[in-house]
């Protein structure tokens, strides 16, 4: 352990930034895809939950390796972020938010 | 984590693939034993001939033994008899937040089966994706698991550069990593689309419980309006809060067989003793991909058809077809060969991968392998070899436990658990190149032992008039065949790297004492 380079404690946080990031993230980012698209398909309800649904693992996995792939973690931040925001905005559009109505 | 495309995905898929690699081989072994399922129940209760079980009579006795059981119910459910399992299976809960109860039944008297009692094929099929755990929380991780192998798939293709030319590349006996990268990329290219199809319709078999946010804004959470109107269920009506009576359940069996031209898989009364009671008939899936099986719902209390589901539309389709695929219950004999092997693949994709890993971090020279090493090494052999010696103990104890031992389906699985530990702390004790043999030539040694003590035991040997498990014990051999070599593999490892130790100059091998 002592021979290897020692691995700095800088390194490891980004590290857990990222891990952090891709899984709440890209779940985040996933779960208000679906919720926006089973409301704003052109399609019957159900099928718009469903298609919604199918490509909802599809786009955390893109996510999470986008998460993975950008140069930091702030970039990554921002690319998790400009997606969440967008479609968070779509949802409380689409009245998403509004009570149990 | 490194600059370049290329280096952060071949990071990403070397951590990803890592930290959900000794659940993935689990969940891959005995995900690809999971094909065979009916066959391992049927091997594991010997007692069992065929029985030619009347649909209508079972389902008469079943309800029966149900309104002993809970006549307050929320639910029950009944498995009717199938050629490849010739029991009754009920079911009953008082709440879907469970538990939820089962029982096996006799089809000629309807009173519990005295054969063996066991989980059969079922431990296995449960385990591949609840790992023994409470349920829900076996479901999320394995589903989080599922997720990150999707994800080393993906930074694995990127990392790759020649995958088609690696598709043909095995350079034998050259440098040990290089030996094991080779065998990774053979294994987890040749299965690809298996590899890639197998995670991601494996997680669309729970996307109502991973995935429920469509549900959610689309339907305000309101699950059962949703699988009414995609077509995946009929239609069916709340309790009214009163008791009543219940009305033959065979006798609507009856009417849906005459209706669908087939009986019934299996039957699910909800609140059974409400005057609002629904009975749900519940058909194989029709010939073809999708998993979707045809419903017609029941009066409870007048036996009259209420609803029956159907008009899936394309999306809804899709959805079933991977469920379908994943399930392989559409696949005849060949083809459900084809999937078991790509199964065996895929546990062989995940196992190189954890050993490369080692490999490749594995200090030169004299320097001590680390803590995290010696632990990834430990995790390595305690699940590679592990588990498969779990299951070949788990078929013993079925032979060798006391047919009526109380408790006697928990031992079984205590059995498994016990013999999975046991190479864990073996592996953890012993020196990493002399462990790797000896577990596989243990596996090895039990698999061969399981056909043997079956014939000792129940006298069904491949050679007795009529034997019915020729193929189970055909299988045996084979993977006891294959751990055999694995073992011999393993086992010349040691030497090569005995010769070349031996090979090195003195002055080396002080250095490296």
């Amino acid at each position: 352990m002592s021979a290897r380079p020692i691995i700095g404690l800088r390194y490891r946080a980004a590290v857990l930034g990222r891990v952090l990031l891709a899984a709440l993230g890209g779940y985040a980012v996933a779960a208000l895809a679906t919720g926006l698209l089973s409301l704003v398909l052109p399609m019957p309800r159900s099928e718009a939950v469903v298609t919604a649904t199918l490509l909802s693992f599809a786009l955390m996995v893109a996510v999470v390796v986008a998460v993975f792939a950008v140069r930091s973690l702030g970039r990554a931040a921002l690319v998790v972020a400009g997606l969440a925001l967008p479609l968070g905005l779509g949802l409380w559009l689409a009245g998403a938010f509004a009570g149990a109505a | 984590m490194r600059q370049g495309l290329r280096q952060s995905m071949a990071w990403l898929h070397a951590w990803s693939g890592l930290v959900v690699g000794w659940v993935l081989f689990a969940v891959f072994v005995t995900g690809t034993a999971s094909y065979y399922k009916a066959e391992i129940s049927q091997w594991m209760r010997p007692e069992l001939g065929a029985v030619q079980a009347d649909p209508v009579r079972s389902a008469d006795l079943a309800a029966a033994f149900l309104k002993g059981k809970m006549p307050d119910a929320a639910g029950w459910y009944i498995e009717l008899p199938k050629p490849e399992e010739p029991l009754i299976t009920v079911h009953w809960w008082k709440s879907l937040e469970g538990p939820f109860h089962q029982a096996l039944l006799d089809p000629e008297t309807g009173a519990p089966t005295k054969a063996r009692a066991t989980k059969g094929g079922d431990f296995l099929y449960r385990f591949h994706f609840e790992l023994s755990m409470p349920p829900m929380l076996g479901r999320y991780i394995v589903g989080a698991c599922a997720l990150v192998m999707l994800v080393a798939l993906v930074s694995g293709i990127v990392t790759h550069r020649r995958i088609f030319a690696d598709f043909f590349t095995f350079r034998r006996g050259k440098a040990s990593q290089r030996n094991w990268l080779d065998a990774h990329n053979v294994t987890g290219v040749l299965a690809l689309p298996f590899h890639l199809m197998i995670a991601y319709t494996g997680l669309v078999t729970l996307a109502p419980m991973y995935m429920p946010w469509g549900v959610q804004t689309a339907y305000k959470g309101d699950e059962i309006r949703f699988f009414v109107e995609s077509g995946m269920m009929p239609e069916m009506r709340a309790p009214a809060g009163r008791p009543g009576e219940l009305a033959s359940v065979g006798a609507m069996v009856a009417t849906a067989t005459a209706r669908q031209g087939e009986a019934p898989e299996g039957i699910g009364i909800y609140n059974p003793g409400d005057a609002q009671a629904s009975v749900v008939a519940t058909f194989e899936e029709p010939h073809g991909l999708a998993h979707l099986h045809p419903q017609i719902a029941f009066d409870g209390a007048t036996g009259a058809v209420l609803a029956t589901n159907g008009g899936v539309r394309a999306a809804a389709t899709t959805s079933a077809v991977m469920v379908g695929i994943h399930e392989a219950h559409f696949a005849g004999p060949a083809l459900r060969v084809l999937f078991f092997l790509c199964g065996v693949l895929g546990a062989a994709t995940v196992a190189t991968g954890l050993v490369l890993w080692t490999v490749a971090r594995t200090p030169k020279g004299a320097r001590e392998a680390g803590l995290g090493l010696r632990l990834v090494r430990i995790l390595n052999l305690g699940t590679i070899a592990g588990l498969p010696v779990a299951v070949a103990a788990y078929f013993l104890a079925n032979r060798l436990l006391p047919v009526d031992l109380a408790a006697r389906a928990e031992w079984e699985v205590g059995a498994f658990f016990a013999a999975w530990l046991l190479v864990a702390l073996f592996g953890a004790a012993r020196a990493e190149a002399r462990a790797w043999p000896e577990a596989f030539a243990a596996a090895a040694l039990l698999f061969c032992a399981v056909p043997l003590v079956s014939a000792a035991t129940t006298g069904a040997h491949p050679f007795a008039a009529g034997a019915r498990f020729v193929g189970f014990d055909l299988a045996m051999l084979a993977l006891a065949a294959g751990f055999a070599f694995a073992a011999r593999k393993a086992g010349r490892g040691v030497l090569d790297t005995a010769r070349r130790r031996a090979a090195r100059t003195p002055a080396e091998e002080a250095f490296q004492a």
